[in-house]
C-alpha cells in the first residue's frame, strides 16, 4: 500500500497540522511515511501544501506531482492541483468558497461541507479535523486507535484535553460527506 | 535507554544529533530554509541536558570564526547556514581547513545566485567540493538523501573531521531540510572532557604544561619553503581520504542498460522516476555518491561499465556532470539534466529527459 497526498488549501486552516496527524499516525501503525510542506512564499501569506505519503515500502521522492488522492480547501488550490490527480484516484473538496466545481468524470468527488458543520459546531478549529474525517471514510489508512495516537504524538500535552472533541470531529466528518462522481 | 523512534524534520534532526553526539558549541544565524536548525537548538537549551552551548552570533563570520576558535581548543564545534550565508563563511573555512582543524558545518542549500530564493537547489556543488574559499583545500562533503541520513550525518562528518582535522560540511537543501520523516534517535553521549581532549588531541590549546611547547594555531606561514610542506602534508591527508573515506549507494543497477547519477534531493526524485520507467521497461538504475568529495570516481568508472549512457540529475546548471565525465573518463555517454532557481524538477520530465537525452 503507497498513498501519495496532497492537502491544499489557505494558511491557517490547518493544512499542514492535518498532515502532520496523518503522518503521525502512520508512523504510530508502523509505516513509512514523508511529509513535505510548501515553506515558500505562501506560508508567508495565501496559499499552503503538503505532501503527505503513508506507504508499506521505503518512500522514493517525498516530492511528487501526481497524487491518489488530492484534499482541496480552497479555490486556488483547486486550481493547482486538479489535474494532479491520478486517473482512478480521489478528489476530497470543501465546497465553501469554491467557484468552479471539479466536473473530472475519469476520479472520485467528495464534498465535505466542513466549514458549514464546524460554524454549526461553533470551533472553526476542529475544520481540518471534519476534512480529516472525510478521507478517512474513503480510505481508512490508518486505523482509528492509531489516529488517536497521532493525536497524542502531534499536539502539544497541553492540548491533551481536546482529544476527544478532535475525535468527534473525525467522525462528524465522516458523516457529512457528499458524493459527487464515484466511478 | 533503547532507540527513540521520532517524526521530524530535517534542519531538527540536524540540531537533535548535535546535542546527542555530544558536541560542545553550535554558532549560527537564522536563513530559510535551515533556521529550525538554531530555532531546535533554541528550544532544547542543550546547555541543561548536556552542557552544549548554543549562541546566535552576530553575523556568519561572527560565527565560523567562532568555530575556528572552538575547534582550536579541540571542541566539537558546529555551526549551519543556507547558501548567502555559507558564502560569507568561506575565509573562515579556508583558515580552519589550513589551519588543520576539524569542525562541521551544514549547508541547507538554496536557489542563487546572490540572494536568490528560499527553495531548494544544488548550485552550491561547485562551492563545496572544488573550494570556494581560497587556496588548496577540500572539504569533506557529505550529501544526505533523508532525514535519517541529515540526523547520522552530523556524528559521521565530526568522525570525519577529527580524524583528518579538516572541516566536513553536510550539504543539504531546502527539500531535505524541511521534510519530515521518521528517525531513529540515539541516547545522549556525554561531551568529551577537558583531560580526555588534552590527552587525545596534542594539537589542541588547551594550555601549556611544563613538558612541551606552545601549541601555536595558525593558517600563516610566510617562509614559503615551510608553507609549500604544510601543503604537501595536507595533500598526503586528502590522498587517504579520498582512498578510504568514499561512500556511495547503487540502487536498481544490477541490469541496469543507463544510469542516474544523483545525490541528496535529486537522487530521492530519481528513485520515483526510476520506478516510473521500470514501469515501462525502462532498465534504469541509480549511482548515488554520498561523499561528494571524495568523490567515489572509482566505483562509478566501474557502474558505467555495462550501461549505455548517463544522465547527471542535479539541481544546478550541470556542476557534478563534471566529476561524472571525468571518473567515467567520457567513455560512456554522459549528460546534465537539471532545474534550478529553487525548481524542483518532477519525476516525469527527469523521464522525457532520459529518453531524449540518453535513449
Amino acid at each position: 500500500m503507497t498513498e501519495e497526498i496532497i492537502i491544499a488549501g489557505f494558511g491557517g486552516q490547518g493544512v499542514l497540522s492535518m498532515g502532520k496527524i496523518l503522518a503521525y499516525s502512520g508512523v504510530m501503525q508502523d509505516k513509512e511515511v514523508s511529509w513535505m510542506p510548501s515553506y515558500g512564499p505562501e506560508m508567508r501569506g495565501g496559499t499552503s501544501n503538503v505532501t503527505v505519503i503513508i506507504s508499506d515500502e521505503r518512500i522514493s521522492s517525498p516530492r511528487i506531482n501526481q497524487f491518489d488522492t488530492a484534499i482541496i480547501l480552497n479555490q486556488q488550490s483547486m486550481d493547482k492541483f486538479l489535474n494532479t490527480v491520478k486517473p482512478g484516484g480521489l478528489l476530497i473538496y470543501d465546497p465553501n468558497g469554491i467557484t468552479e466545481h471539479p466536473t473530472r468524470k475519469d476520479i472520485n468527488i467528495y464534498q465535505v461541507p466542513a466549514s458549514e458543520e464546524a460554524a454549526k459546531i461553533g470551533i472553526m478549529k476542529l475544520f481540518n479535523m471534519i476534512v480529516l474525517g472525510g478521507f478517512l471514510k474513503i480510505k481508512p489508512i490508518v486505523k482509528p486507535e492509531f489516529i488517536r495516537k497521532g493525536l497524542e504524538k502531534s499536539l502539544p500535552e497541553r492540548h491533551h484535553h481536546l482529544i476527544p472533541e478532535n475525535e468527534k470531529a473525525i467522525e462528524t466528518g465522516k458523516n457529512i460527506l457528499k458524493p459527487i462522481n464515484v466511478l | 535507554m533503547a532507540k527513540e523512534l521520532k517524526l521530524m524534520k530535517g534542519n531538527e534532526a540536524i540540531a537533535e544529533s548535535a546535542i546527542r553526539a555530544g558536541v560542545d558549541g553550535y554558532f549560527g544565524y537564522p536563513i530559510t530554509p535551515q533556521s529550525e536548525v538554531l530555532e531546535h537548538l533554541m528550544i532544547e537549551n542543550p546547555v541543561e541536558k548536556t552542557g552544549m552551548v548554543v549562541l546566535q552570533a552576530e553575523s556568519e563570520t561572527a560565527s565560523i570564526n567562532m568555530v575556528y576558535a572552538g575547534a582550536a581548543c579541540g571542541k566539537k564545534v558546529m555551526t549551519s547556514s543556507s547558501s548567502p550565508g555559507i558564502s560569507l563563511m568561506q575565509e573562515g573555512l579556508s583558515y580552519i581547513a589550513g589551519a588543520e582543524l576539524p569542525a562541521v558545518v551544514v549547508n541547507v542549500v538554496r536557489g542563487g545566485p546572490g540572494l536568490g530564493t528560499i527553495q531548494p537547489s544544488q548550485a552550491d556543488y561547485f562551492q563545496t567540493t572544488k573550494g570556494g574559499g581560497h587556496g588548496d583545500y577540500r572539504l569533506i562533503t557529505l550529501a544526505p538523501a533523508s532525514v535519517q541520513e541529515m540526523y547520522d550525518f552530523v556524528q559521521l562528518a565530526f568522525d570525519l573531521a577529527f580524524k583528518y582535522r579538516n572541516p566536513a560540511i553536510i550539504l543539504s537543501d531546502g527539500m531535505i531540510g524541511q521534510v519530515m520523516e521518521k528517525v531513529v534517535i540515539d541516547d545522549y553521549k556525554p561531551r568529551w572532557t577537558d583531560e580526555y581532549i588534552a590527552k587525545t588531541f596534542p594539537w589542541a590549546a588547551v594550555g601549556k604544561p611544563a613538558s612541551r611547547n606552545h601549541n601555536i594555531i595558525t593558517s600563516l606561514e610566510l617562509d614559503s619553503a615551510k608553507q609549500e610542506q604544510i601543503n604537501i602534508n595536507i595533500q598526503k591527508k586528502y590522498k587517504v581520504c579520498e582512498e578510504k573515506e568514499v561512500r556511495y549507494e547503487m540502487i536498481n543497477c544490477e541490469d541496469a542498460e543507463y544510469l542516474f547519477v544523483a545525490y541528496g534531493s535529486s537522487a530521492r526524485i530519481c528513485q520515483k522516476t526510476i520506478e516510473l520507467a521500470r514501469a515501462e521497461g525502462i532498465k534504469v538504475g541509480l549511482f548515488r555518491p554520498i561523499t561528494l568529495w571524495p568523490f567515489p570516481s572509482k566505483q562509478l568508472k566501474e557502474a558505467a561499465k555495462n550501461v549505455k549512457g548517463i544522465l547527471s540529475v542535479e539541481m544546478n546548471a550541470g556542476q557534478m556532470i563534471e566529476d561524472v565525465k571525468l571518473a567515467t573518463e567520457c567513455r560512456v555517454k554522459a549528460e546534465h539534466f537539471g532545474r534550478y532557481g529553487g525548481m524542483i524538477p518532477d519525476p516525469n520530465e527527469i523521464l522525457v529527459a532520459l529518453k531524449k537525452q540518453i535513449m
